[in-house]
């Protein structure tokens, strides 16, 4: 009886897409994140209204996932061709003349990557903040002898900024990664997991309050965390480190 | 001429970043602008054709907002958030700031162990929790109250308030603990009298950060509280709302508004504060 659940959570076609969607939110989400929170914090560096933008792109970190669904639901309204489009990504479309796309219908990509969109959109300022504090860190001289000696900006970026941003990076794709496995709430307000775009989070709140089948929704919770506990002992082995030094 | 050229060779710089902020405003923007417009003008007409004339104030209203703080339950949900919230900050706070000077300075038997647990804890998904939390609530009659929700938020926010406010206060120097031992202050005197005002700005930035989590969090509010009208905070009102009101985005947005408006202020207001204790938390190592 208790392996059945397993069983369920292993074969069940609509978890295996759950599956399916969690990698790609990790493997999208992550990237975008960090790589965009890296671009701006180095480019931010270079002009004079750096703060203006910082609190823009830092904004949504401050709004709930709720309210984010509901910002980027109406980003991606649809009507079908012919009616007024009310959604600015639409809206922009039939300017072209082009028909209208349900951006949050069109399976298995469309819509999941503009589910994690919002995702980014959210979390990249978090990412820049860090990263920036990580920049300004680097010693001016540094990029000056680097100039001195002939470098180019984009030799200096690779040879000398991104080694010694590295760890900081590193740390932030663990953090990322581990936020966005039990991602939940922009599945659950945007499509609530229809169409191909479920989650295991958002899979577990129905097995728990839309099936009251707790056992199911035990196993899951489970699998979601031995996915975790790999980055949990690297956060402690860190952690254990960071004692050492002090 | 070499001027021109520096000031053109800068021009792809400024120009993606001021794409980038476009993008990063634009939905919000939106959301704003519709949530004063009349429901017939949202429904046939796109948001940014308001913007061609935007100083036309007579295409703005204010009833979306009245109907949503009154029908739309969005004025109850608004004030049950503060219920939620207020005690569900102060509360892990008052235990983080004790429980991190603990940490830091005492000497007790496991302190090492317990620590290295809290870690742990850290990354723990909340939905390994909830199934054996719940039942343990409906056995108690927690399931559904105010005090069951401050207790889970609480349970929920000490890992992270405890290690941030350790990391600020292990940091303190020990030469400070030594003097005031020698002048014979007892421990909770060197936490009232020293620790506390030390560490004001870094237990500021936690609150800041406790407040907001608990402001927006969905997913505890609808698993010990339910979707009851009466109890349910401003988050659960609103995705109901997307369900019932899908379409009618003048409701929608207008309600969403709302509910940003706390946060916002709090991060317009107190954004250093914010910056800071996300700094604290993930810059180390």
């Amino acid at each position: 009886m208790g392996v059945s659940n397993y069983i369920f959570a292993f074969t069940n076609r609509v978890m295996l897409t759950a599956f399916r969607n969690n990698a790609l939110w990790v493997l999208v989400f992550t990237t975008l994140t960090v790589f965009l929170g890296l671009i701006l914090a180095v480019i931010l560096d270079r002009v004079r209204y750096e703060t203006v933008v910082k609190s823009i792109v830092f904004m949504p970190m401050a709004i709930s996932f709720v309210g984010a669904a509901v910002i980027w639901k109406f980003v991606y309204a649809y009507r079908p061709p012919g009616a007024p489009q009310v959604g600015i990504l639409n809206g922009f479309l039939s300017v072209f003349h082009a028909s209208p796309v349900g951006w949050l219908i069109e399976r298995p990509w469309i819509n999941n990557l503009c589910l994690i969109w919002v995702g980014v959109w959210i979390w990249t300022g978090f990412c820049m903040v860090i990263l920036s504090a990580a920049y300004k860190g680097i010693p001016g001289q540094l990029l000056e002898a680097a100039r001195v000696d002939g470098a180019g900006e984009w030799q200096i970026f690779r040879r000398v900024i991104l080694p010694l941003m590295m760890p900081t990076m590193a740390v932030l794709t663990t953090t990322m990664t581990i936020f966005v496995l039990k991602i939940f709430d922009i599945v659950y307000v945007m499509t609530n997991g229809n169409f191909s775009t479920e989650v295991i989070a958002n899979r577990m709140y129905k097995e728990m309050f839309h099936f009251r089948n707790f056992g199911r929704a035990s196993a899951i919770a489970v699998i979601l965390l031995v996915l975790i506990v790999p980055m949990m002992l690297i956060n402690i082995r860190r952690f254990k480190r960071e004692e050492l030094l002090r | 001429m070499e001027r021109l050229v520096r000031v053109l060779s800068r021009v792809p710089l400024h120009a993606v970043i001021i794409v980038i902020a476009l993008i990063w405003i634009f939905p919000t923007l939106g959301v704003l602008v519709t949530s004063f417009r009349p429901a017939p003008d949202v429904a046939t007409t796109g948001w940014w054709t308001a913007l061609r004339v935007p100083f036309e104030f007579t295409q703005f209203t204010l009833r979306n907002y009245e109907s949503v703080i009154n029908q739309g339950g969005i004025g109850r949900a608004f004030l049950n958030s503060l219920i939620i919230t207020i005690p569900a900050t102060i509360l892990p706070i008052v235990i983080a700031a004790l429980a991190a000077y603990a940490f830091a300075w005492m000497r007790f038997p496991g302190r090492g162990f317990l620590f290295i647990m809290l870690v742990g804890l850290l990354v723990i998904p909340l939905q390994t929790t909830m199934i054996p939390i719940l039942r343990v609530f409906n056995r108690l009659g927690l399931a559904g109250t105010f005090p069951g929700i401050w207790l889970a938020h609480t349970g929920y926010g000490l890992p992270l308030t405890i290690y941030l406010l350790y990391n600020f206060i292990g940091a303190l120097p020990s030469e400070l603990f030594d003097s005031a031992t020698i002048d014979g202050a007892s421990t909770l005197q060197i936490f009232f009298r020293l620790v506390l005002p030390l560490s004001i700005t870094a237990i500021a930035s936690v609150t800041i950060f406790q407040f907001l989590w608990v402001w927006n969090d969905l997913l505890v509010a609808l698993i010990y509280l339910g979707g009851t009208p009466d109890v349910a905070p401003i988050t659960v009102q609103v995705s109901s709302l997307v369900g019932s009101y899908g379409q009618d985005w003048e409701v929608l947005t207008a309600a969403v508004f709302v509910s940003m408006l706390l946060p916002l202020s709090i991060f317009f207001g107190l954004q250093r504060y914010f910056v800071r204790g996300i700094l604290a938390g993930s810059i180390k190592g």
